[in-house]
């Protein structure tokens, strides 16, 4: 019944290439950044993290479960992938990143390096 | 193209990259029907609608809920789905500065019409990385059926 079409490299490559922005919410306190994004079905196992250089790289691929037979009726996703790289600035440490994946929502926490945390500075009585 | 950690959503960069967001979403899907009842892009959550010889799938992306909070209904053949995400942001607190705020917040409802020949007696909706999966099995006559040739 079905035709098995013939597989286009080129095709599968272009497709491993497109991305969807994932939505982020960044917000910033004394001791670092929070960035929360959405990426919902991705599983742990498909999460890709990087930090090279200042460069921090989130990357995961979409797994949904598909029972046999499934044929798309309708699709507001069509890229089953999220991608999205920020540029990290001098005074935080990326090599602490502190990362979670709960129900889509990926949680990271980039501390600032302890230098650049906020001090209060005691005035002497002279 | 890298955006900073620290660009502001509001600054004119931002602007830009809102701009090009909406490009990139109004050309992917450029010639394909969207539903009536579908909302804008980054709204939430999306809505993949499959089908099987014996059931509807349909797969709504919807990250971070409580899904003991979600509201699955069918009624007269519409499937709605109902709930709420409580906004991650910290409220307005000295010392915390918001640089995006992209992730939607706050109550949502879609909704999706069935096929006639689904059976609002077997559903079953599970939540899994974010995904809520609802499933809707096809009444039997509309299963394809092998006639024995005598």
């Amino acid at each position: 019944m079905s035709i098995n079409k013939p597989t286009v490299r080129s095709d599968v490559d272009a497709e491993l290439q497109r991305a969807v922005l994932p939505a982020v919410d960044v917000f910033e306190d004394d001791s670092g950044i929070t960035l929360l994004a959405d990426m919902p079905g991705v599983p742990k196992d498909q999460l890709e993290l990087k930090v090279q250089a200042d460069t921090l790289s989130i990357e995961g691929r979409v797994v949904s479960p598909t029972p046999e037979g499934l044929e798309a009726v309708y699709a507001e996703v069509r890229i089953p992938r999220y991608r999205r790289t920020f540029t990290l600035s001098r005074e935080l440490d990326a090599s602490k990143v502190d990362a979670s994946l709960k129900d889509g929502v990926l949680t990271l926490r980039i501390p600032k390096q302890a230098h650049a945390q906020p001090r209060r500075i005691e005035v002497q009585a002279g | 193209m890298y955006e900073s950690l620290l660009n502001h959503p509001n600054n004119l960069f931002g602007q830009f990259e809102r701009l090009r967001r909406e490009l990139d979403d109004a050309f992917s899907v450029s010639g394909l029907p969207s539903s009536i009842r579908s909302v804008a892009a980054g709204g939430l959550p999306a809505i993949n609608v499959g089908r099987t010889p014996n059931s509807v799938e349909v797969y709504a992306f919807a990250p971070g809920l409580d899904p003991s909070k979600v509201d699955v209904t069918i009624d007269r053949g519409v499937l709605r789905i109902t709930g709420e995400r409580v906004a991650s942001l910290p409220s307005e607190r000295q010392g915390v500065n918001v640089y995006a705020h992209e992730r939607a917040a706050g109550r949502f409802t879609r909704a999706v019409a069935l096929p006639d020949d689904v059976d609002p007696a077997h559903v079953k909706a599970s939540y899994r990385d974010g995904v809520l999966l609802v499933s809707v099995a096809r009444r039997e006559a509309a299963q394809p059926k092998r006639i024995a040739v005598q």
